[in-house]
């Protein structure tokens, strides 16, 4: 029994191909995958984001819990109106969920979830709020819509009424503000510019259709997975899960160590990997002749056990195959993959490859 | 008879006397999605009935395409090696594969008609 978003309609009188995804029925692409993806590099292109999930903690306690909760002390979230991406941890240092989340006042904190994890984090949060003042509240009637691409807050500005448009404009990256009952937040998946927007579902369809009128393409799942490897962004349940901590999936950034006082949840595991030596971290790797890499193929490198492709994709902004992959933390710059049964030579770089339509390797 | 014959793995198949131009099918490349990269044989390679001779790669998945007819393959459609999009825009014209020179003419009549292909096809679903 699979789950519609409040754009289902959309997507069919716009001939996508659907698939479901984690129990939601989803566009994969509109006719080109590929067409979608350039026209967020060069362009704007909008996604439905509403399968996600969206929580609100409120109450006095926010501060407190989510301090305890996630890797990233959101004390040093430096005002209101501002986001952080961080991890969800459990005892073992082991990442339940990667997620944003966006300090709206400081007693309401809304965190965006992945679909996949939905009842997992539901169940871990509720759980671990236990003696906290807070109240959860889960957000199931809103949609929320992203517009990514450099002309996306162009679009968005002649598309929002002038209240809106007014609040958008003063928006520095990885910061959000509510106006009235919708929310816009700077913030993306693609390593371009651009808005989320959350919006109740009525008002979704209005929305997206006054996106495209305005020049924004709709594009499917499958851009949305070729952008964001090209940024080097990672997809929980596939670049990492609970069998990986945060230290061995290129995400040591969104640790706060200080104030050790603040003990979060899995911070006495992590010490202890960072402290013995982290046996594993993330590269990245292209492949300069043809062929595809492919999650799950293994990467062999001279004198090392073997490493794992966790993402691996062809890139249409590179034209040529990349991808995101575990290796043992020793690695250098020479590696070679097992593709199909042939061992082809690919370049080992740091795992980001395209930021803001630039390529960076 | 240049009449398209097809195969249950995809493949369609033009004859011009000896000479068959072998392609995959609307279907297959509708399936696919946008195909990125093409494997095709040397010319000169030879290839028995339901042999592997090359590889299509889209960035969902690979899939290999296996000869409809025994022969050696003549020439192959080297436009492909800068635009597999061909493939997707004209799959049965402009994104042909491989042109093979027949050994057996037997090897036709295995091949599917347009109409046993589409019930192949109804009975996969």
């Amino acid at each position: 029994m699979t789950e519609k978003t409040p754009l289902y309609a959309c997507h069919l009188a716009a001939h996508a191909k659907m698939v479901p995804f984690h129990g939601w029925e989803m566009p994969l692409h509109y006719g080109s995958q590929i067409d979608e993806h350039h026209a967020v590099r060069k362009h704007a292109g909008i996604f439905d984001v509403s399968h996600m999930t969206v929580l609100d903690i409120l109450g006095p306690g926010g501060r407190a819990f989510l301090r305890k909760l996630l890797t990233s002390d959101i004390d040093k979230i430096p005002h209101m109106g501002r986001a952080l991406y961080t991890c969800l941890c459990n005892e073992l240092g082991g990442i339940l969920d990667d997620l944003i989340v966006y300090q709206r006042s400081p007693d309401n904190y809304r965190l965006i979830l992945n679909s996949a994890t939905r009842n997992t984090d539901l169940a871990w949060i509720q759980s671990k709020a236990y003696g906290f003042s807070v109240n959860l509240h889960e957000r199931p009637e809103l949609a929320m819509i992203a517009i990514q691409g450099p002309e996306a807050l162009n679009i968005a500005l002649k598309v929002l009424s002038p209240a809106e448009a007014d609040a958008v404009s003063t928006l520095n990256f990885f910061e959000c503000v509510d106006v009235e009952r919708r929310f816009f937040a700077r913030t993306g998946y693609t390593g371009e510019d651009g808005l989320e927007i959350i919006v109740p579902k009525e008002e979704a369809k209005t929305l997206w259709d006054s996106l495209i009128e305005g020049g924004a393409k709709p594009c499917g799942l499958g851009a949305r997975d070729t952008l964001r490897l090209e940024a080097g962004l990672m997809l929980y349940g596939q670049d990492m899960d609970t069998s990986t901590t945060p230290l061995e999936s290129g995400l040591s950034f969104t640790i706060h160590w200080e104030p050790l006082e603040r003990d979060f949840i899995g911070m006495g595991a992590l010490l202890s990997q960072k402290r013995e030596g982290v046996p594993r971290k993330m590269v990245g790797l292209v492949l300069d002749e043809g062929g595809i890499l492919r999650a799950g193929q293994s990467v062999i490198i001279p004198g090392l056990p073997n490493g794992v492709i966790t993402s691996g994709t062809w890139s249409p902004t590179l034209q040529k195959s990349i991808a995101l992959a575990r290796v043992p933390a020793a690695t250098g710059t020479v590696a070679s993959c097992e593709i199909r049964s042939k061992i082809l030579p690919v370049r080992v770089v740091k795992p980001r490859f395209v930021k803001q339509g630039t390529v960076l390797i | 008879m240049s009449e398209m014959k097809y195969t249950e793995t995809h493949e369609w198949i033009k004859l011009e006397d000896d000479i068959a131009i072998i392609g995959i099918t609307s279907h297959a490349q509708e399936l696919l999605g946008d195909l990125v990269f093409v494997e095709l044989p040397k010319p000169g390679s030879r290839f028995d009935v339901g042999q592997e001779f090359g590889v299509v790669e889209s960035v969902k998945a690979a899939s290999d395409v296996y000869a409809p007819v025994s022969g050696t393959i003549i020439s192959v459609n080297s436009a492909l090696d800068d635009n597999p999009s061909l493939i997707n825009e004209d799959p049965e014209g402009k994104g042909w594969l491989v042109k093979i020179r027949l050994e057996n003419p037997d090897d036709v009549q295995k091949l599917l008609s347009w109409d046993s292909y589409q019930q192949t096809m109804a009975e996969e679903h």
